[in-house]
């Protein structure tokens, strides 16, 4: 779809929305058994057995909560804003999966005589998509706790508000120096400028800062402020119930897999590999990503509101500034001669 | 093109018509026994006292604040970062001066106390 045609071949337009639809389904499907790997997976390392009634080993899980989403109230707080209210998941969960358009999750396949990249759209402003996307993910949580009319509601998303944008900032700034070794904002090219190398290889500092900062921004323990049920009971989404809920639910999880995909694409070489398939490679680094998620919460307590603020301004914007311009100097030094 | 941009639209109308539509479904199968008490926003078991939309802490505009002037200053590089081997030493240098700058700001952010949270 790189091409400059106003109107594309009917081929073109089938083999994209077929690629759409395997991609929804796939993160779906995907985000609905992450929720059930972290349920099994933290109670592995808490030493109880975790869901393990519905279907064989607790297989069917997900379909059973599904089900229990879709069945409950569906309740809009009288006080509050219903568009907001009603909007504000949606605004969460869409974002997250309009992301995966950009992420290239496979090497490019030759089917029906031409080459088909694993990609549902290659544009060559593919990070500062992923950039545009990522902050109106926060209008979610904003809006979300804004409408609920709630005490709690409020905490949460002015907490959640201030954490997002903060870390979206050492966010962006950890891929100026991916962008300035690729020298393109095209998420194909950037892996194929890490055929020789993964970035992280020459960027390990510039992947900390974006592995810290997508943690944040999926508002994942140690960084889940924005929710904190020891103090806020649910934070922002305090006042939601079924699917609404469920749509703040599923899009975290989506974000997770998304986050995970794209820094693996930036720093972990995309889909290559050795011996194995792009796919696998891919999907392997994303749930290797999605299980070390899991493992952190499962780990790691709570940061204080403070020290989260610290850490993302004081830390991590200061050390990103600084990566950029060591990166910058080495790369002069190194002259012309390609990476 | 616009033809590059038309998977994304795509994407977009089919990921709205699945969030608004689950919610849609779930309304229309949910049950509903509303009661009084149910309405209230939910305050652990007290009686919420008063609106809460309500004025809070300056804390949340001043980063807000920073957020737009430090984004602002994170746009500029991502040209210069595309263009970087090109530019050469002039944009090597002339990114540097940016940056020194942007820290000088930072200091003095910094030094006002505008990221102390207490």
């Amino acid at each position: 779809m790189a091409g400059a045609d106003v109107i594309p071949d009917p081929m073109e337009i089938t083999l994209v929305i077929a690629k759409i639809g395997l991609v929804l389904l796939v993160i779906l499907t995907l985000a609905a058994y992450l929720v059930f790997a972290e349920r099994r997976i933290l109670a592995w390392i808490q030493d109880r057995k975790g869901p393990n009634r519905v279907g064989p080993f607790g297989l069917l899980q997900p379909l059973a909560d599904l089900i229990k989403l879709l069945t409950k109230e569906d309740f809009c707080p009288p006080a509050g804003d219903r568009w907001l209210f009603f909007l504000a998941p949606a605004m969460a969960a869409i974002p997250a999966i309009m992301t995966f358009a950009i992420v290239p999750f496979g090497a490019p396949v030759r089917i029906f005589g031409r080459d088909l990249p694993m990609q549902v759209a290659d544009l060559h402003v593919g990070l500062l998509l992923f950039m545009a996307l990522s902050s109106i993910a926060v209008y979610g949580v904003a809006l979300g706790g804004w409408a609920s009319n709630s005490k709690y509601a409020l905490l949460g998303s002015l907490r959640g508000l201030a954490q997002l944008i903060s870390y979206e900032l050492s966010m962006g700034l950890s891929l100026v120096p991916t962008v300035m070794l690729a020298r393109s904002f095209r998420l194909s090219d950037i892996v194929a400028a890490q055929e020789g190398g993964w970035f992280i290889l020459y960027q390990p500092m510039a992947f900390a800062i974006f592995l810290v900062s997508i943690l944040a921004e999926c508002k994942r323990i140690p960084f889940d402020l924005p929710e904190a049920e020891g103090e806020l009971v649910a934070g922002f989404h305090t006042e939601y119930s079924g699917m609404r809920f469920g749509l703040f639910f599923v899009g975290e999880y989506i974000n997770i897999l998304v986050l995970g995909g794209l820094a693996a694409t930036f720093f972990l070489g995309g889909w290559q590999g050795p011996l194995l398939p792009g796919l696998l490679w891919f999907w392997g680094k994303v749930l290797a990503f999605a299980f070390l998620f899991i493992w952190i919460r499962g780990t790691l307590p709570r940061l204080r509101y403070d020290q989260l603020m610290h850490l993302g301004w004081k830390v991590l914007t200061p050390m990103a500034l600084v990566n950029i311009l060591a990166t910058a100097w080495w790369l002069y030094l190194a002259g012309s001669s390609p990476l | 093109m616009l033809g590059a941009y038309l998977p994304i639209i795509v994407l977009l109308v089919v990921a709205a018509c699945f969030g608004l539509g689950s919610v849609v479904v779930s309304s229309l199968v949910g049950q509903k026994k509303l009661s009084p008490v149910k309405l209230q926003p939910y305050e652990c078991g007290c009686e919420p006292v008063g609106s809460a939309q309500e004025r809070f802490s300056i804390k949340f505009y001043l980063i807000a604040m920073l957020f737009i002037l430090f984004d602002i200053e994170c746009v500029f590089l991502y040209p210069w970062a595309v263009l970087f081997k090109r530019l050469g030493v002039f944009g090597l240098i002339e990114m540097g001066v940016f940056v020194v700058i942007l820290f000088v700001g930072y200091i003095y952010v910094w030094k006002k106390g505008a990221l102390e949270w207490e």
